[in-house]
């Protein structure tokens, strides 16, 4: 259990998935103008994490680790150099049975994050975290425990930034730097915030 | 056809580049700029990808149904960068460690999927792989030059080799700890951004609240 709160804290603060590695840049950058959609997207990015992390790790250990396949009869096959393209079948499924899902069932959520949704299939914190999972040989537990938290890490990092950019809008900024520029130094001046978290352990 | 082939190849480096102007792949690229050696085969490999996807999606562009197309690219896409990852396993093992996870995200890469809804899905093959490969080589110019910075500033070195001696090992230059950090590739980023702007102004982006001077009477 420790474990895996430490797990938590670590996916949430230390090895933040924005702020340093890079990952879900693209619509980190676009989408961060307004507190209001920031949070919405980041719930979204949350859940899907929290479904797609341990979904693939059930794909990995059932489908395509080495000798995963014995339960059918082929104990020596070896599918992981497939893995890339399952996990992001699985990814691009999951969104559009989420999408679909909600729908139905909870229209109110469905307003609020539907454009989102499309969104996430191409943002690379999601395949990214899959990833992450496989490389480091997260078992069951953990990979639920990694795919929640780096998602809140996430959604934390890119509603602090939407905070930061609603002030940012009033003051005088040099003309080169407008908008894309000041945006990547704040950016930078956050992930250093970050990374004070790094001695942490527990 | 409006554009030569030359421009198409050369528009994307400066003039309508991929990370500064049109805000696309920036997610993978940053963690792997740290050293020359890993930036330039990052490079490679996306400018690989981004020419041969865009030319197999315009090749298929007729047949694919508008409904399921993002599924259809992101298949070939996938595709080829699993056999890039192969290559890059079987060939250069260290490099392969180094750029752990970000190969397999070059599938999530926006420029990929950027240049494919814009450009693949309307051109014949040929201009479409053209136009894949100057994007994948205006992110490759981004990245070098990051990778130049970080690497020279940072630990001394270009490509492995030594540039500017170290303290450590005798020399006079202080390595600067923090360009090997990732805060410091955003700071980079920004400045090559205003350093763009600066030399191409049409560039700059309006902004949303204007500051007026009161003249004192």
């Amino acid at each position: 259990m420790e474990e895996l709160i430490s797990l938590a804290v670590k996916a949430i603060f230390v090895e933040n998935l924005a702020l340093s590695f890079f990952l879900g840049m693209c619509t980190f950058i676009a989408v961060s103008k307004k507190i209001a959609t920031a949070i919405g997207l980041g719930i979204s990015v949350m859940i899907v994490q929290a479904i797609t992390v341990p979904a693939n790790n059930l794909i990995l250990t059932y489908l395509l680790a080495p000798g995963a396949l014995g339960w059918a009869g082929f104990s020596d096959v070896d599918l992981t150099f497939l893995g890339l393209i399952s996990y992001i079948g699985v990814i691009a499924a999951l969104v559009q049975i989420l999408e679909m899902v909600l729908d139905k069932y909870f229209p109110p959520l469905y307003n609020a994050l539907g454009v989102f949704l499309p969104l996430i299939t191409v943002n690379c914190a999601i395949l990214g975290g899959s990833l992450f999972m496989v490389e480091r040989d997260y078992n069951f537990a953990e990979s639920v425990t990694y795919g929640v938290s780096s998602g809140f890490g996430w959604a934390l990092a890119i509603t602090a930034m939407a905070g930061v950019r609603e002030k940012l809008k009033y003051s005088d900024i040099p003309d080169g730097l407008q908008g894309l520029g000041i945006t990547f130094i704040t950016a930078g001046l956050m992930a250093m915030a970050f990374m004070s978290f790094s001695g942490v352990k527990l | 056809m409006a554009q030569t082939r030359r421009e198409m190849l050369v528009d994307p480096l400066v003039d309508n580049n991929p990370i500064t102007l049109q805000v696309l792949g920036i997610c993978s690229a940053l963690a792997v700029t740290s050293s020359l050696q890993v930036a330039f085969v990052m490079a490679l490999a996306v400018t690989f990808v981004t020419g041969f996807a865009s030319m197999f999606i315009s090749m298929l562009r007729n047949h694919i149904p508008g409904s399921i197309r993002i599924i259809v690219q992101m298949v070939i896409i996938a595709s080829l960068v699993i056999v890039v990852d192969q290559i890059l396993k079987a060939y250069a093992y260290e490099i392969s460690k180094t750029l752990s996870v970000f190969v397999g995200l070059i599938i999530t890469n926006c420029i990929v999927m950027g240049r494919a809804e814009a450009f693949a899905m309307k051109n014949p093959p040929v201009a479409s792989f053209i136009d894949g490969v100057g994007n994948g080589l205006g992110y490759g110019l981004i990245l070098m030059l990051v990778g130049v910075v970080r690497e020279l500033f940072g630990s001394g070195t270009l490509f492995g080799i030594t540039i500017l001696e170290t303290v450590n090992n005798g020399g006079w230059y202080v390595p600067n700890g923090m360009l090997l950090l990732p805060p410091s590739a955003f700071f980079i980023i920004g400045l090559i951004i205003w350093a763009f702007r600066a030399w191409k102004p049409e560039q700059v982006e309006e902004r949303e609240y204007k500051i007026q001077t009161v003249e004192a009477h």
